[in-house]
């Protein structure tokens, strides 16, 4: 959400004003969130221009290796367990930690 | 036909012919001028010179929109010298206001002035005639930067300014080498850098470890069945990984560069193709510097055929006159000819006539009695 590579060309344009996520100090988080753009279109926007930056990144380059695919794959697996941990939680050795 | 018979309006319909409405009282002339009066007459019918609404736009091309666009106050309508043009322009206003809701003779005659006026200011701009699409276009440059172009969608293609920006990511920046570097296969290098200057080397190696022991402790991570499963998959994909992983790599890489190389020989083939046509167009180009042997060849043989003829007839000539000449000659030489015969035929008549019988009896015995001594003497002779 923070920046912008130039190398794609999105359907929407990109706004190129606001600062990046790590340049913003901690007290200025909320005003900073507030500030993106959170209409549809920048929405959309802000999703392709994170696909954009991961894909040019680990995937789009000469010599990728699996760690283009790991990662995803590895976000996949734990976001499947948060979905199911509530069906896991039955399955605990303990019942007090 | 062109301004034939004025009291046929629509005979072939407004729509189809333009040439044949009553607007026309003009002798054929050639198209562009014949256009170009149709249109001043559109616009000395008063048009505001402002913007049309678009809802007149609905049914027009963007070539002709630019046909009702407003003009700059600058241009002048240039006067007409014809006085018969000035009256048939004022006395069409009053026809072509009522027509104003026909459309498809001004879009045809608008499609077909789009058409040549991209050549009116090429070909010719003398005149007056020619002098509204001249002003149209050197009006458009007078103001800035085109602003005949950007006020409307439709746009006289003879103004119009293309790719004046430079080209952005031409040629295309190559494609980096190698991916972000990352460590374990799951996390990028960036967060080990990011955790350095805090903690040092083995810093995010403690975190992951103590987040670990802190899932497992509270559970938050569940040890099912499923985790030996996964252990066991994940520990034969990495031995896989490990082991197989750069030959796969190389191998695709192989069917990368292949297609790389297949697109490349295409390139290079096209470049040659065009670099050959390029040097025979050079060859050709060179062999107009030879043309003119060619026209010797032509004008020699031309000389050649000339002289031939020349002496041909001068050797005609000569022999019509060596004819006559001879035929003088020949024509003398019979009569000499003739002549001499006449008088000797005559001499001899009269010599014979002379000779009496007597004289020619006698003339003969003196022959004979010659001849006998002759004869003789001839007898005599031999034996010697």
């Amino acid at each position: 959400m923070a920046s912008v590579v130039c190398g794609f060309f999105s359907f929407f344009s990109v706004p190129v004003k606001e600062k990046k996520l790590m340049d913003v100090k901690l007290g200025e988080l909320p005003s900073w969130i507030l500030m993106r753009d959170f209409t549809p279109k920048g929405i959309v926007g802000a999703f392709q221009r994170g696909y954009y930056r991961y894909y040019n990144k680990y995937i789009n380059v000469k010599k990728g290796s699996i760690a283009g695919v790991n990662m995803v794959l590895a976000a996949y697996v734990l976001f499947s367990y948060c979905l199911s941990y509530k069906e896991l939680k039955h399955e605990r050795r303990r019942k007090y930690h | 036909g062109e301004g034939s018979t004025p009291g046929q309006p629509g005979v072939l319909g407004g729509a189809a012919f333009p040439f044949a409405s009553p607007r026309f009282q003009i002798q054929p002339k050639p198209k562009l001028y014949v256009c170009t009066i149709q249109l001043e007459q559109q616009y000395t019918r008063g048009a505001p010179l402002g913007l049309r609404p678009s809802g007149s736009y609905s049914n027009t091309t963007s070539r002709e929109n630019c046909f009702y666009a407003s003009i700059p106050p600058s241009v002048d309508h240039p006067p007409a010298t014809s006085s018969e043009f000035c009256a048939s322009s004022r006395e069409e206003k009053k026809k072509i206001a009522r027509r104003k809701q026909k459309r498809t003779p001004c879009s045809l005659l608008a499609r077909l002035v789009s058409r040549h006026l991209p050549l009116a200011p090429a070909v010719c701009v003398r005149g007056h005639r020619d002098a509204k699409p001249a002003a149209w276009t050197s009006a458009d440059h007078a103001l800035t930067g085109g602003t005949f172009c950007r006020r409307h969608s439709g746009v006289l293609q003879a103004t119009r300014i293309f790719h004046t920006g430079q080209p952005r990511l031409a040629p295309l920046p190559p494609l980096p080498e190698y991916g972000g570097k990352v460590r374990l296969g799951l996390i990028p290098e960036e967060f080990f850098q990011f955790l350095y200057p805090k903690t040092g080397v083995t810093g995010p190696y403690m975190l992951g470890t103590g987040l670990i022991l802190y899932f497992l402790s509270k559970e938050i991570y569940v040890i099912t069945p499923e985790t030996f499963s996964t252990i066991s998959i994940v520990g034969l994909l990495v031995y896989v990984i490990k082991k197989y992983g750069a030959s796969i790599g190389e191998f695709i890489d192989n069917l990368n560069e292949q297609k790389i190389a297949q697109l490349e020989e295409v390139k290079q083939a096209s470049i040659k193709q065009i670099q050959d046509a390029i040097e025979l167009e050079k060859a050709q180009q060179a062999l107009v510097q030879k043309r003119h042997y060619l026209f010797d060849v032509q004008r020699n043989n031309i000389a050649m055929a000339l002289e031939v003829t020349y002496r041909e007839r001068l050797h005609k000539v000569y022999k019509e006159v060596k004819n006559r000449l001879d035929y003088h000659i020949s024509v003398q030489n019979m009569m000499h000819r003739k002549e001499q015969e006449h008088m000797i035929n005559w001499v001899e008549k009269h010599v014979v006539q002379s000779i009496s019988a007597q004289q020619e009896k006698e003339t003969i015995a003196k022959c004979i009695a010659d001849l006998q001594l002759l004869a003789k003497k001839a007898q005599a002779q031999p034996v010697m």
